[in-house]
């Protein structure tokens, strides 16, 4: 018997205008407002849409069961700029197939430099999804699937009883996704491994011409979901909601594809769509899993290097660390939301200098012309913040970055 | 192989092309008898040893160097004159002329498959030789006369005579995509002839780490280059203006000679400059590795460049590079901050940007150190010879 897990992201950072030294201190905002409504409106028209009007007939169809993780800045901007998907979305959560899961509000990393904040931001979501979906989550997903045996203890003390990881080669060696762990050091709580393989060939290869297994059919698919029956009881399906429509796009076939999978998985009778909350209930882990370094999902590397990998990323990191107290201090809204809106994991992501051999995904993603572009404007930025920590307005231009460096 | 200039004789990048692609041809096994004009009979030797066995050297009598344009040419003259020699032609032009035909006379006497001809001022010898010979001439494209006058004042002459070169050419070798596109456009060339093949940067020549002090709170940007209009140095002047309004300490050096010397010192002067901009004058060797270490960062503000090779040389002296987009370099290189030349608010966004954050300097200067043992004469010489092989 083998169950199907589908866990999808959901996530769009707030994007930075490109901020330069001519606007620290000019009371300028920090945000590109018309680029984020473009492309929450596009995303909205390509994929959120169109996707879950594919999930609604499936669940109507087969009895298909989903999972949802929302970053809360994607929930801020569906109300600001497309309110109808925010509509979509809580038409599935109500037909009962559709679990939602937590993490932190703001898509950050804060969870490696601040438990204090992180557990003030997963707060902040858990009562966000409260409000627009009425309910509770119970597994816990971290920004990026950034993981290690710390988290699950925490999050395991914070009540959570499920948590997810990558499950890739490297950090599994010998052991199978399939199965359900249990984190080391931990009691209760559960963890669940994507299997990257079939989840990435989803996400990643479905279009790629290059793949031996090019083109990839729902039954192909589904006859190698079926290998995995007797040697596993779930296969879990994790990826970015973003895949469909918008990273392959619709004329590659991808909505198609998933309108059949269901179909094609059915023909097997022991196979059997659940949530991630259903998972743990059914099984016990088989193993303990330890992992003391962080893991994540991204690249191949299948670690942190993505966000904070070379001095640049590490340098801007340290700044919004720094000026966390202060921001805090001041007990300025404004202020303290800007300061959550700027540790989106994005921000970091576009400073990341590996992207020249690692693939053009970050490239891709990057609205900078190079990451060193992208640092100077987010420090920039940090400049102004600092300004503004100190309530200074109207400085001259040889005084500024004067009073950064009083701040230390 | 025709060209104009060759180390240590030149006075801008065509030189250092030259010299790096016939080393890389060397290695790959082609003879290259290199033809160049020259009032000097020496240096053969030394020549030969620096490039390679299977390479020689051929000079021809002539006034004409890298650059030139008329004026210089009849300052040039004026001076031969006094000293007694007066063969040459009366003017840049007719000198060409009078050089192209000497060419193919010579070119009688030498054994070769292929004329590999190096921007305008070779074109009509290796025209001639082409009719002379009727073998098959490959033109190489450094820079036009766009390039050169930065869009203004075309010297019509010179145009003609690289169109002529350039329809003439049985394969046309462009240095970068930038460089193709103008030549599509502005000289009406069928995109089909022309292969791109982007210059290198010689790796075995070590710069010498010359242990500079340099004081915390000085911090030193700099502009290396001939200072014409093609590099933009008026675009420097005003960037370091308005750095100077954040940064008032920093110095602004600027390094190279070229015909617009005195109207840039002038301009510094009037922009009230004076204390924080410097002149060095035409640097060589050690010395401009020495500008280059002594800089926190190089700025390549050019109007037109068709490849631009002084990025890649800041670079390997650990100097991170921000370069302008109208360039070839930026076709090849990631690891620098790019500009659009008469963007001066981004260049000076970007000057401070480096020079505010030692950790993004550092991480630059690591990156671009790293990456341009990819951009080498090895793999520009081996492009070259694909194209010469269509012809065996």
């Amino acid at each position: 018997m083998v169950d199907i897990c589908f866990y999808f992201q959901v996530h769009q950072p707030y994007r930075l205008k490109k901020f330069s030294v001519f606007d620290i201190g000019q009371n300028k905002n920090y945000f590109d407002t018309k680029k984020n409504k473009e492309i929450m409106q596009k995303v909205a028209k390509k994929c959120y849409i169109p996707m879950n009007n594919v999930l609604m007939s499936l669940i109507h169809k087969h009895d298909a069961k989903f999972s949802f993780s929302f970053s809360g800045v994607v929930l801020d901007q569906f109300e600001e700029y497309a309110p109808e998907v925010l509509e979509s979305f809580k038409e599935l959560v109500k037909t009962g197939n559709v679990e939602i899961l937590d993490e932190t509000y703001y898509h950050s990393l804060v969870f490696l430099y601040s438990k204090k904040e992180f557990k003030i931001q997963v707060a902040a979501h858990k009562k966000k999804i409260k409000k627009h979906f009425k309910k509770t989550p119970k597994i816990f997903r971290n920004t990026e699937l950034i993981y290690n045996n710390e988290l699950a203890k925490f999050v395991e003390d914070m009540g959570y009883k499920g948590i997810l990881a990558e499950g890739a080669d490297h950090i599994l060696g010998w052991r199978s996704p399939n199965f359900l762990y249990k984190p080391k050091g931990c009691d209760k709580i559960k963890l669940l491994l994507k299997n990257y393989r079939l989840s990435d060939d989803i996400a990643f290869r479905f279009s790629e011409r290059s793949w031996k297994e090019y083109p990839l059919t729902a039954p192909k698919f589904a006859h190698w979901v079926n290998k995995a029956n007797g040697n596993g009881n779930t296969i879990n399906l994790f990826m970015d909601y973003e895949t469909f429509g918008e990273h392959q796009w619709s004329s590659t076939g991808i909505f198609k594809f998933m309108s059949h999978l269901p179909d094609e998985l059915k023909k097997h009778p022991d196979n059997e769509f659940v949530t991630p909350s259903e998972l743990i209930k059914k099984y016990d882990p088989v193993a303990e899993l330890d992992i003391h370094y962080p893991i994540s999902w991204a690249d191949v590397e299948r670690d942190l290097s993505a966000w904070v990998g070379n001095p640049i990323q590490n340098a801007a990191i340290k700044e919004i660390n720094k000026i966390g107290e202060l921001v805090k201090r001041t007990n300025k809204k404004s202020l303290l939301r800007d300061w959550r809106k700027l540790q989106t994991s994005d921000h970091f992501y576009y400073m990341c200098t590996k992207w020249f051999n690692d693939g053009d995904v970050h490239k891709y993603f990057n609205p900078y012309d190079s990451p060193y572009d992208a640092f100077i404007s987010f420090m920039n930025i940090m400049n102004d913040m600092v300004l503004r920590i100190r309530e200074i307005k109207n400085p001259k231009p040889n005084e500024i970055f004067e009073h950064a460096k009083a701040l230390t | 192989m025709l060209g104009w200039e060759f180390p240590p004789h030149h006075s801008g990048g065509l030189g250092t092309a030259c010299f790096g692609l016939t080393k890389g041809l060397a290695k790959e096994g082609v003879n290259v008898t290199f033809v160049l004009p020259s009032l000097k009979k020496n240096a053969k030797a030394e020549f030969v040893k620096l490039v390679g066995a299977n390479v020689k050297m051929k000079k021809v009598n002539s006034p004409l160097k890298g650059y030139m344009n008329s004026e210089t040419y009849h300052n040039y003259k004026l001076d031969l004159v006094k000293e007694g020699s007066n063969q040459y032609g009366k003017n840049l032009m007719e000198e060409v002329a009078r050089y192209a035909s000497k060419i193919s006379m010579v070119a009688g006497l030498e054994d070769f498959d292929i004329i590999h001809a190096h921007d305008w001022l070779t074109y009509p010898a290796a025209v001639e030789v082409k009719k002379k010979t009727g073998k098959p001439l490959v033109v190489h494209i450094h820079a036009t006369e766009f390039d050169r006058c930065a869009g203004e004042n075309i010297n019509k002459a010179v145009y003609n005579i690289e169109r002529k070169g350039l329809h003439t050419a049985d394969a046309i070798i462009a240095v970068s995509n930038f460089t193709k596109a103008r030549v599509v456009n502005n000289y009406g060339v069928d995109p089909d002839k022309i292969t791109v093949v982007h210059n290198g940067v010689d790796m075995k020549y070590k710069p010498v780490q010359e242990g500079i002090a340099l004081s915390e709170s000085e911090k030193i940007v700099l502009f290396l280059g001939r200072i014409t209009i093609q590099k933009g140095p008026e675009y420097f002047l005003l960037a370091a203006k308005k750095v100077l309004e954040f940064m008032p300490d920093t110095k602004f050096v600027i390094a190279g000679s070229g015909d617009m010397d005195s109207y840039v010192m002038q301009k510094a002067a009037e922009m009230d400059l004076g204390k924080n901009v410097m002149f060095t004058g035409f640097l060589r060797g050690r010395d401009i590795d020495r500008a280059y270490q002594m800089a926190n960062v190089y700025v390549m503000p050019s109007v037109s460049e068709p490849f631009g090779i002084t990025p890649l040389e800041s670079m390997m002296n650990n100097t991170p590079a921000i370069i302008s987009k109208q360039s070839g370099v930026s076709e090849v290189v990631n690891h620098a901050l790019k500009v659009d030349f008469w963007d001066v608010d981004k260049l000076t966004n970007q000057i401070i940007g480096v020079l505010q954050h030692d950790c993004l300097q550092e991480t630059m200067a690591n990156n671009g150190f790293s990456e341009i043992f990819k951009i080498n004469w090895n793999e520009s010489a081996r492009k070259c010879v694909n194209v010469y092989q269509r012809f065996a």
